[in-house]
């Protein structure tokens, strides 16, 4: 499948005069990972229920694997699987009996059942726990059988509601495999995080959401160059060369000590060419040059509104 | 056919939880029966009712047997709409009458095994009824009916609850609702209050009515007063249950 696998324009939900969602646009390509990114309370979770048709939006038009969510409820549900923020596994069936009931759901025949149970235990390492009850699982394990029981039905598009929240360093490692493998072979994931790395690490496009809108939307990269605060960063080799630059150079800071001038700039080819250009003229010599563009928490903070302060002090 | 396959899977799933959890065994079979030792055996010879206690007491614990066994549902009910679960299966296109009615059934065959444990021991205490085959299938219609409406009523708890701990919790006033009627006194030794309360209350009717058929003397009056609380009961549960589930899920 190519083009849009999931599509919302004005998209709009409000609980009594609380607004949750206030006119959203997503485009979702097929075979890609999305990242909606955003602090809690941000509204990530009704956009994940609005797009998996389990709230029904106030406005606007969704479209997911290419059905309208309102009005095609079941093509869109054939097509989809959804794993929430809380791992929905059963605690009292074994993690065998949680899959083999998902096939049942899904009215697979028995013995295709029992071999996709057993291909998903294997493959995420659960084939030894695989009898024992779901309560007595570790939260990586949860996660991870919770997302086994998402991937029985094969769907196209997958969405995970913080799949790594309160997870461990290392079992939020595995789950980004996972997840980058099933974009491999194929799959649209679209997942919600509050963790800037982990948009950093999966999301091919990231969407900024705050207080129900769309704040940025983009590549990582494309996002951090939105913000200022980048800046190039000139080592020379004496004090003579750096006073010269700082002469030609207005508006940039210096590090007597360091021997160093930090010039602000978005970082791009085009403003690099010319700083370079203009140090070349004056024929000063530097050392080492390097581009530094804020990380992903810097933008956070900065189009989220919740550090503007900090940010035009910089 | 989807909904019948959902619902056998659905009630394939909940009996497990049933086999794997000792607290719903626990209260709804072993409470139960002791309370049936405790009452008849310990206490039963200082109630004077008239009658032998083994026979004036078994209709209304198989009604308490119900109560008890309700609070396992409640939380379960819920544990499914708070963890997700519910909206799992949503997503999957699993009916909310597959989700809620292999509820109701579990809650229904739990009691029904239960009363029948509980009746088991009553016999060993002493209880002879003299009902006729038709009065004791009086009898069953009865309780079965009863356990159909609490059923209701208790999915309908468990979905409104907030969190699973409420939803238990919920179901406490159903297990206190016999005390106050004629299940283990007659309404009339009441004192004022609580006797205008046991004679109005639900229960009341459906004990005296599986009181009369196990007797060999059954009462039409109270039959359809029964029935009667059974169907509401019965009804306000449904609909409350799938308002809630609307809403929440």
């Amino acid at each position: 499948m190519n083009g849009s696998a999931i599509a919302a324009s004005g998209l709009r939900k409000a609980y009594k005069d609380k607004v949750v969602l206030d006119g959203i646009d997503l485009d979702v390509e097929a075979g890609t990972i999305f990242a909606l990114l955003g602090p809690n309370g941000a509204g990530k979770t009704t956009t994940v229920n609005v797009l998996t048709t389990l709230l029904t939006p106030d406005a606007g038009r969704v479209v997911v694997a290419g059905h309208d969510v309102v009005t095609e409820t079941k093509a869109v549900r054939a097509a989809i699987g959804v794993t929430g923020q809380f791992a929905a596994v059963d605690d009292l069936l074994t993690g065998e009996e949680n899959l083999l009931m998902m096939a049942d759901l899904l009215h697979l025949p028995k013995a295709e059942g029992r071999r996709i149970a057993d291909r998903l235990l294997d493959r995420f390492d659960l084939a030894e726990a695989a009898g024992k009850p779901a309560a007595s699982y570790s939260g990586g394990m949860r996660r991870k059988l919770d997302l086994a029981m998402t991937l029985v039905g094969e769907p196209q598009i997958i969405f995970l509601d913080e799949p790594t929240t309160g997870l461990d360093p290392r079992s939020r490692r595995t789950m980004w495999e996972i997840i980058r493998e099933l974009v491999a072979s194929g799959t649209t994931v679209f997942l919600t995080t509050q963790y800037l790395e982990e948009a950093d690490e999966l999301a091919d496009r990231i969407a900024v959401l705050d207080q129900g809108r769309l704040v940025a939307e983009g590549t990582a990269d494309e996002l951090k160059r939105r913000v200022p605060g980048s800046h190039v960063r000139l080592r020379f080799t004496g004090r003579h060369e750096l006073d010269a630059a700082a002469r030609i150079l207005p508006g940039s800071t210096r590090d007597d000590e360091e021997l160093t001038l930090r010039v602000p700039g978005d970082g791009g080819v085009r403003s690099l060419r010319a700083l370079l250009d203009r140090l070349d003229q004056h024929s000063i010599d530097v050392e080492e040059l390097s581009v530094h563009t804020p990380d992903l928490d810097d933008v956070f903070l900065a189009l989220t509104g919740n550090a503007n302060k900090e940010v035009s002090a910089r | 056919m989807n909904v019948i396959a959902d619902s056998g899977t659905m009630l394939r799933r909940n009996f497990r939880h049933t086999m794997r959890n000792p607290m719903a065994l626990f209260n709804g079979i072993v409470m139960p029966v002791f309370l049936m030792f405790l009452m008849v055996y310990v206490f039963g010879d200082a109630f004077s009712v008239g009658v032998d206690y083994a026979d004036y007491a078994t209709p209304g614990l198989m009604l308490t047997t119900i109560c008890y066994g309700i609070g396992a549902t409640a939380i379960a009910v819920n544990s499914d709409m708070t963890t997700g679960f519910i909206n799992r299966l949503r997503v999957m296109d699993v009916s909310r009458a597959a989700v809620l009615n292999a509820h109701v059934i579990v809650t229904m065959l739990r009691s029904l095994v239960a009363i029948a444990f509980v009746t088991g021991v009553a016999f060993l205490m002493g209880f002879r009824p003299s009902a006729s085959f038709a009065e004791w299938l009086g009898v069953i219609g009865i309780v079965v009916l009863t356990v159909f409406a609490i059923g209701w009523l208790t999915v309908a708890f468990g979905l409104a609850a907030k969190t699973p701990e409420s939803a238990g919790l919920a179901a406490v006033p159903l297990m206190l609702l016999p005390f106050l009627s004629s299940a283990f006194v007659p309404a009339g030794k009441m004192g004022p209050g609580a006797r205008q309360f046991a004679e109005y209350q639900p229960f009341t009717p459906i004990i005296e009515t599986l009181r009369g058929l196990l007797t060999g003397t059954p009462s039409a009056g109270s039959a359809i007063t029964a029935v009667a609380w059974c169907a509401g009961l019965a009804l306000v549960g449904y609909l409350w249950a799938r308002a809630s589930f609307k809403k929440r899920a």
